[in-house]
C-alpha cells in the first residue's frame, strides 16, 4: 500500500529488493503512474486508510483471484522475506477461510492481526471479505484497516492462523529488529508490545531465523535487511535451527 | 615591537621549514631501497572451484589448522562493546580472550593494569603467542569491531600460518602500508613470533615512544612488523571487494545508495565480509540475528567447508 508521494523515498526500495520474489506484486495508491500502480477511488491519509484497503482487495478479487493463491497486504515501509512467507503457508489450504500475520488482542474478541506487520489472507478468505461489504455484514466501521479487517473477518468467520515458527518465534514483527532483539534485563511489556496476543518474548527468541516481516523500515534499512537475508553469511557454518526435522543444533 | 616582529619571523621561517621537510617527505614515498619488495598485496580466499578439488579428508585437515585465537583490547569505558562482544560474535573463535586496561567488576578479563594502548597490546600478543596451544591464526580488535570467525577461516583457509601473514584493511602513510586497527587485524603464528622477537629491539621497536606525539597503535605495529619482513596485505574477495570494513553496514549501504543507485547491495559489500565497525551494541545484536540466523527457507549452500555452531549460545 503506497502513495504517490512515497513512490521515490519508499517504494522503488520494496521494487528493488523483497517485490521482486512475489509472484505478482500491485502497488495500490490512489494515482495510476508507470511505477507501475494502481489507481484506488480513495484519497491518501490516515483516515482513508481502511476504504484504500478494502478498495484494494476488491481490485484485487475482481482482476486477480485465480492468479493467486494467498494475498498478502504490505506497507510501503514493511520488508518481507516471501520465501518464508511461501513456508509459513505451505502447510495450510487456501480453501479454507484463515488468515495470518502478527496476532493483536484487544478491540476484535478474536483478536486481529497488524496492519503495519503485514498479513496474509487465504483465497476463501478473501472472498469472504469481499463478500461481508457487498452483503453488508462488515462496513466501514473505523479508520483503523487493521482493526476493521479483523472485524470483517471475525463476522465472517475466518480463522486466525498462528503464524510462529515450531519454536514458538514470531515471524511477522510491526516494529524493526532492533526492538525486538537486543536482550533486556526482565522486564514489564514496553507499550510496543502491550497488544500481543501471545506472551512476547524479548532478546533472541523473539524472532523466528524464517522470519517473514519487519516494518517500520525505511530506505536504507530495507537494502541492509536485504543484505542480511539474501547476501551475508557465515560460511560453512550450520545453521542450528532445522525446521524441517533434520538434526537440529540446539 | 622589534622583539614581536623578530619573534614572528622566526615562527614564520621555522612553520615554511616545517612546510617544505614534510613535502620532501611526501614526495620521496616512491623509493624502496630492498630487491624483495613490497607491492600491495591482496590477499582473497580460495575459490569455490579450488575448494572442490581438495579431498574431504585435506578439508576436515584444514578446518582443524586454522583455528583462531581472538585477543579483544577491552577497557571499561567500552563496557558496554565488551559486553556485547563477549555475548556475540567471539563466541565464534576457538579461544577468545578479553585484555583489559583494568578489571572491571562486570565482567572477567586478562587485566594487564596498564594504561598506554600500545604496551597493552604488546603484552597481549605475547600473552597470546604463549597460549595458543594448537592455535595458529590470531585476531586481533577492539569490541567495537564485529567479526565473523567462519568467514576469517575461509579467507586464510589454506594459507601456512608458519609463514608470516599480515591482513585486514590496508592503508597507506608515506612509505608505510599499515591493517587499520578498527576494521581488525590478522597475524599468523609466524607474524606473531617475528614480532615478539623485534619487541626486544627498543630502537626499531619501543616499548614507549618519545616522540613528541605518538604514533596511533596501528603504525607502530605495521612498523616493528616491517621491520621483521611482514607486510600488510589487504584481504578481499574474488571481486575485490574489500572484506575489513570498518564502517558500519549502514554506512555502506548509504553509500552505496548514492554511488550505484541500481545495484545497491551488490556494489556494497561482500557476502563473505569479515568485519564491520562503528555499530553500537543494538545493531551489533541485530547484525549477529542478521549473520546467523535470518535467511530465507530454502537456499541451500553446498559449502565446502563445516563449522558447528559454539555450544550454550542461543543468539546463533
Amino acid at each position: 500500500m503506497t502513495r504517490p508521494q512515497h513512490l521515490k523515498s519508499r517504494t522503488q526500495h520494496i521494487r528493488a529488493t523483497w517485490g521482486k520474489r512475489c509472484n505478482i506484486i500491485l502497488y495500490m495508491s490512489s494515482e495510476k503512474s508507470d511505477f507501475p500502480t494502481i489507481r484506488l477511488n480513495v484519497s491518501e491519509g490516515r483516515s482513508q486508510l481502511y476504504w484504500k484497503t478494502i478498495r484494494a482487495f476488491q481490485h484485487i478479487h475482481t482482476h486477480h483471484l485465480d492468479d493467486a493463491d494467498w494475498f498478502l497486504k504490505a506497507d510501503d515501509d514493511t520488508f518481507v522475506v516471501v520465501e518464508n512467507l511461501r513456508y509459513g503457508l505451505s502447510k495450510h489450504n487456501t480453501e479454507e477461510p484463515l488468515y495470518f500475520g502478527r496476532r493483536f488482542m484487544p478491540f476484535v474478541a478474536q483478536g486481529y492481526m497488524s496492519g503495519g506487520a503485514g498479513y496474509v489472507l487465504s483465497k476463501e478468505a478473501l472472498r469472504r471479505f469481499v463478500k461481508g461489504f457487498a452483503d453488508g455484514f462488515c462496513t466501514h466501521n473505523t479508520e483503523n484497516e487493521d482493526i476493521g479487517l479483523g472485524h470483517c473477518m471475525q463476522t465472517m468467520k475466518v480463522q486466525m492462523g498462528d503464524s510462529r515458527d515450531v519454536l514458538g518465534r514470531q515471524t511477522f514483527h510491526p516494529y524493526p529488529p532492533d526492538y525486538y532483539l537486543p536482550r533486556q534485563t526482565p522486564r514489564s511489556r514496553p507499550w510496543y508490545l502491550i497488544y500481543e496476543h501471545y506472551p512476547p518474548v524479548e532478546g533472541p527468541g523473539c524472532c523466528s531465523d524464517l522470519a517473514i516481516s519487519f516494518h517500520y523500515i525505511d530506505a536504507v534499512q530495507m537494502h541492509v535487511l536485504q543484505y542480511y537475508t539474501y547476501h551475508l553469511r557465515p560460511h560453512g557454518y550450520k545453521y542450528r535451527f532445522n525446521p524441517d526435522g533434520r538434526s537440529d543444533n540446539i | 615591537m622589534s622583539e614581536g616582529s623578530s619573534f614572528m619571523k622566526g615562527m614564520i621561517l621555522g612553520g615554511i621549514f616545517c612546510l617544505v621537510i614534510s613535502l620532501f617527505e611526501t614526495f620521496n614515498s616512491g623509493t624502496h631501497s630492498e630487491g624483495h619488495e613490497h607491492l600491495h598485496h591482496h590477499l582473497k580466499p580460495l575459490s569455490k572451484d579450488e575448494l572442490q578439488k581438495l579431498s574431504l579428508s585435506q578439508m576436515s585437515d584444514l578446518a582443524l589448522q586454522v583455528q583462531v585465537y581472538c585477543l579483544i583490547m577491552v577497557t571499561p569505558r567500552l563496557l558496554l562493546h565488551w559486553a556485547t562482544a563477549n555475548d556475540t560474535w567471539s563466541k565464534h573463535c576457538d579461544k577468545s580472550v578479553f585484555y583489559t586496561s583494568e578489571s572491571s567488576k562486570a565482567l572477567e578479563a586478562f587485566d594487564l593494569q596498564e594504561q598506554d594502548e600500545w604496551v597493552r597490546i604488546r603484552k597481549a600478543i605475547k600473552h597470546a603467542y604463549e597460549n595458543a596451544g594448537d592455535l595458529r591464526w590470531f585476531f586481533l580488535a577492539r569490541p567495537t569491531t564485529f567479526a565473523i570467525i567462519e568467514n576469517l577461516k575461509y579467507l586464510v583457509l589454506d594459507k601456512d600460518p608458519s609463514q608470516p601473514f599480515y591482513i585486514g584493511h590496508t592503508e597507506k602513510s608515506g612509505e608505510l602500508d599499515y591493517v587499520e586497527y578498527d576494521s581488525g587485524i590478522v597475524l599468523s603464528y609466524e607474524a606473531m613470533r617475528r614480532l615478539i622477537e623485534m619487541f626486544k629491539d627498543e630502537d626499531k621497536c619501543p616499548e614507549r615512544g618519545h616522540a613528541l606525539w605518538k604514533m596511533p597503535e596501528e603504525k607502530q605495529l605495521a612498523t616493528c612488523l616491517k621491520y621483521s619482513g611482514v607486510f600488510a596485505e589487504n584481504g578481499e574477495d574474488a571481486q575485490g571487494k574489500s572484506l575489513f570494513n570498518k564502517k558500519s553496514v549502514s554506512t555502506l549501504i548509504s553509500d552505496s545508495m548514492g554511488q550505484n543507485p541500481a545495484d545497491v547491495v551488490e556494489a556494497c559489500c561482500s557476502d563473505m565480509a569479515i568485519t564491520f565497525g562503528g555499530m553500537n551494541p543494538s545493531q551489533i545484536q541485530v547484525l549477529m540475528y542478521g549473520v546467523y540466523r535470518l535467511r530465507p527457507y530454502g537456499h541451500d549452500f553446498q559449502d565446502s567447508l563445516t563449522f558447528l555452531p559454539p555450544k550454550d549460545s542461543d543468539n546463533d
